[in-house]
């Protein structure tokens, strides 16, 4: 099949881009969607032109490193699914395809569909973890973890961190992501200590960011490729306003 | 050159303590006055990069992707082994031990897989301390599941995504210290060449990916903890990214390479559809708990699967090895599977496939089973291919997936480079000839967290370091020979793009020196790699400048090294005149057509020194010695 393509080209930071057309023929419904972009980079290639610069790494969705907006939907029309896990044989000859990056304040365009993520590293930075210096933690049967509580934790620690929930947010609130993970150890025991310290700082690291707020819309659960409930934000907050009512200033 | 690889003596129970009590510590005071620089974040790389810098030093750590939770360890599904005998069924330090070297075929140092098998203890531990949300049992215990190769439960995992989780734990650990400002992390930063100094590991050249600056970094040691090659083959379950430039590029600063021709083929892969195939994707090993594979008795056999009678089918392995059948290790069940194919038997439109088949279990456990125990991977298979294996059965085909062979290492993890450290698949240490499943994560973690930060100690405690900076001539000169293949690169404007000649070496290397080897067709390979490096550097087409983010540039530099790589690995194929683990040379082989190994010739690790880009390697062999496990030829008949 023959699949039209549109798709945003930057040169770097400052260059102000544009959408670019292309057509890549005889696309093969077995393909990926980003074995199609390679095809149409091979092509690009052999007629001199630069070839699209796009973040893919493992292309089994689980690295978090692909992902762009097509047709408005961040990582493509069909749900639970990352760019890279995409297959042409859901699209239909002749279909016309608008490709852009993750559009958000705190993701910076570094070139074409490549965005700097790295404010979601400052998140973890602040206080996404446990601290537990090697060699201290205790036998790992020592701690007892009920069945539920761990299923729930490991549904919220399935975040691959790849940003589509802030690309897809309205508000690009980093929301889902760090919900996802205050939640992920708020659920554990061995997560306790560090509960109340944990999500006032990561909250307070969002604000430092250019992370919008969270207004309940949904948009973020609704493309997010690993299905992350909206249920962990519920949790952020009523752990956020505990601890901001109860604590103290250190 | 004497291979001294530092193995403790005695008892091998105690060798690890008492060689920990022998290596020399570094007070706390005197830590934070040294740099060490860690090149990769995975499960070795970041795992050691946070440990060293919980312990006080200052590290610097690089990855080329955009974040250090990025590292293809990400990609494991499986589990990670350790030898807790937590369900009371036989287990031990020792018998993970045993397994891991009779799994290894008897090519992997008994000490350092000992130690192996005791930190597996600890690494748990470690993991669920960090909030690692291992499976439970609902009395809230851990639970855990068993593996090929192994009689015992000892796998704990996290769903299918259990590298993910591990490595998730190493990065969160690892972010908290750089939100300390102990680790200074770079990411989207290329490791291009070693800084070697009067005869030590000094520092690295590196490219920033994104303004393409090129920078020295010095340091007091460094650590490379940059993961396998198996993207040498081209198409591979590897990561896009995963590449052999950091190791390489130091084994040509002088690092030796050991048992390059120790790759691992994982049996369960989804077939290659088509020309533009970019990579493969691994289905688990645990699907053959519950599949029959089989292909049609027939050559040429074109109906639809469902359409052939029982009689004519043939499942080969069940038929070839009636006491293991399906469960049979990953290298008798790839070589089998090529086999059939070869014989004109493979099965969907490339006839490259054999079929993995549910159908008897869904009609004897119920789809609802089959779903619980493996309906992400159900799901997975569907949206790749587009079939739905409820009702059709799978077709596989094996993929390279791992490779043991690595820079050599002594039993501190140390390189024959003094101060250059190399951890993770990046070195050769533990898996020997073949690697047991869901001990990849084990030996990354055991590295990272246990191993290199006790040993480093002791180089930085027993060595006086001159004071270096970036005007050392030895900078200059790593930096002009980084900005030269990069110039070079750039400047060829040739007429074929990097990916084609990639492929290119992919189809020789899997053609030649895959599944099944032979001295011919290795002499082939051989014959055939030179001439298409040389094509490569006269004809290649990067486009695009060095001065911003060129993704041509990027692979064009890994597909040079490659282009090397292949070559050694060929040889030492070649040189290896005996089958073992996942090297099988069709001359060496029983009556029966199993490997046959030649422990009289061939016990040694095969550490190659490099001499210049299409000259001989020097081989170095350092013997393997057995005095607890006790070669002997494996049989899952």
């Amino acid at each position: 099949m023959r699949i039209i393509l549109h798709i945003w080209r930057q040169r770097n930071a400052t260059d102000q881009g544009r959408m670019t057309r292309y057509e890549v023929p005889n696309v093969s419904e077995h393909m990926s969607f980003l074995e199609m972009l390679d095809v149409l980079n091979e092509d690009l290639i052999a007629k001199n032109e630069e070839p699209v610069a796009f973040d893919h790494d493992c292309r089994e969705g689980i690295c978090g490193m692909c992902g762009c907006m097509v047709n408005g939907v961040a990582h493509g029309p069909l749900p639970g699914t990352t760019l890279c896990q995409l297959h042409m044989r859901h699209f239909k000859d002749g279909d016309e395809l608008y490709l852009e990056p993750w559009r958000a304040r705190a993701f910076p365009v570094v070139k074409d569909l490549v965005v700097d993520r790295t404010a979601f590293d400052r998140l973890i930075a602040a206080g996404g973890f446990i601290s537990v210096s090697t060699g201290s933690a205790p036998d790992g049967n020592a701690m007892l973890v009920p069945k539920e509580k761990s299923e729930l934790s490991m549904d919220a620690a399935a975040c691959i961190g790849c940003g589509a929930c802030v690309a897809m947010c309205p508000n690009a609130s980093a929301s889902l992501f760090m919900a996802a993970k205050i939640a992920h150890l708020a659920l554990l025991p061995q997560g306790q200590p560090e509960r109340e310290r944990r999500v006032k700082a990561m909250v307070g690291q969002a604000g430092q960011e250019l992370f919008g707020s969270c207004t309940n819309i949904g948009e973020c659960e609704a493309v997010c490729p690993k299905e992350i409930k909206l249920e962990v934000i519920a949790r952020m907050n009523r752990d956020f306003l505990k601890a901001s009512w109860t604590g103290r200033e250190e | 050159m004497q291979l001294d690889s530092k193995c403790p003596t005695g008892p091998i129970e105690t060798r690890w303590e008492r060689h920990q009590f022998n290596l020399k510590l570094v007070n706390p005071a005197n830590k934070r006055k040294h740099t060490i620089i860690v090149v990769g974040s995975g499960l070795a790389g970041g795992a050691g990069a946070a440990t060293l810098a919980e312990l006080g030093y200052n590290v610097k750590c690089f990855c080329f992707q955009d974040s250090p939770r990025r590292a293809h360890s990400i990609a494991a599904q499986g589990g990670i082994n350790a030898a807790k005998n937590y369900h009371n069924d036989g287990d031990s330090v020792f018998r993970l031990f045993y397994d891991t070297v009779k799994g290894g075929d008897f090519r992997a140092r008994e000490s350092n897989v000992y130690r192996l098998a005791q930190i597996s203890l600890n690494i748990i531990d470690q993991c669920v301390g960090q909030g690692v949300p291992f499976a439970r049992e609902y009395s809230g215990y851990l639970d855990n599941r068993s593996f090929g190769g192994a009689q015992v439960s000892r796998t704990f995992y996290a769903r299918g995504q259990t590298g993910q989780q591990l490595l998730l734990g190493a990065y969160q650990a690892l972010e908290k210290q750089i939100g300390r400002g102990q680790v200074t992390m770079f990411p989207r930063t290329e490791m291009l060449d070693l800084i070697v100094i009067d005869g030590r590991a000094r520092g690295i050249v590196t490219r920033n990916l994104i303004t393409g600056k090129i920078e020295s970094h010095l340091a007091d040691a460094v650590v490379l903890g940059t993961g396998g090659y198996g993207n040498v083959y081209y198409l591979s379950t590897n990561a896009k990214g995963c590449n052999a430039t950091a190791i390489w590029r130091a084994h040509k600063r002088g690092a030796l390479f050991a048992n390059p021709c120790f790759t691992q083929i994982h049996p369960t892969c989804i077939p290659v559809s088509g020309e533009y195939q970019s990579k493969l994707t691994l289905m688990s090993e645990s699907l053959r708990n519950d599949g029959r594979v089989w292909v049609p008795l027939k050559k040429g056999d074109k109906r639809p699967p469902g359409q052939i009678p029982a009689a004519e089918r043939d499942y080969f392995l069940e038929r070839k090895y009636p006491s293991f059948g399906n469960l049979v290790p990953r290298d008798v069940a790839s070589r089998n599977a090529k086999q059939v194919c070869d014989e004109g038997r493979g099965v969907g439109e490339t006839g490259l496939a054999v079929y993995l088949d549910f159908a008897e279990s869904i009609e004897r456990l119920g789809a609802s089973v089959i779903k619980e125990r493996y309906g992400n991977l159900f799901d997975m298979y569907e949206r790749i291919t587009g079939e739905d294996p409820y009702k059709v059965p799978m077709r596989i085909f094996p993929a390279i997936h791992y490779t043991m062979g690595g820079l050599w290492v002594d039993y501190n993890l140390m390189s024959n480079v003094p101060g250059l450290y190399v951890t993770g698949e990046a070195n050769f240490s533990d898996h020997g000839a073949n690697r047991l499943g869901a001990s990849a994560l084990m030996q990354g973690l055991a590295d990272g967290y246990f191993v290199l930060p006790n040993t480093i100690n002791d180089y930085l405690a027993s060595t006086k370091l001159e004071k270096a900076d970036t005007s050392h001539a030895a900078v200059k000169e790593a930096e002009a020979n980084v900005n030269s293949i990069t110039q070079k690169l750039l400047a060829t404007k040739g007429t074929r793009s990097v990916d084609s000649y990639h492929r290119e070496l992919g189809k020789i290397m899997w053609e030649y020196c895959g599944m099944a080897r032979t001295a011919e067709g290795l002499k082939t390979a051989l014959s055939q790699i030179p001439g298409l490096r040389e094509q490569f550097w006269r004809d290649v087409k990067v486009l695009g400048t060095g001065e911003e983010l060129n993704q041509s540039l990027e692979k064009a530099g890994r597909v040079a090294d490659f282009l090397e790589l292949a070559e050694l690995l060929c040889l030492d194929a070649l040189e290896r005149n005996e089958s073992c683990g996942g090297h099988f040379r069709e001359e060496y082989q029983t009556p029966e057509g199993e490997a046959q190994r030649d422990d009289e010739n061939y016990s040694y690790a095969a550490a190659w020194e490099f001499r210049g880009v299409g000259l001989r390697p020097e081989l170095h062999k350092e013997p393997l010695t057995f005095e607890y496990v006790h070669p002997a030829q494996r049989s899952y008949k």
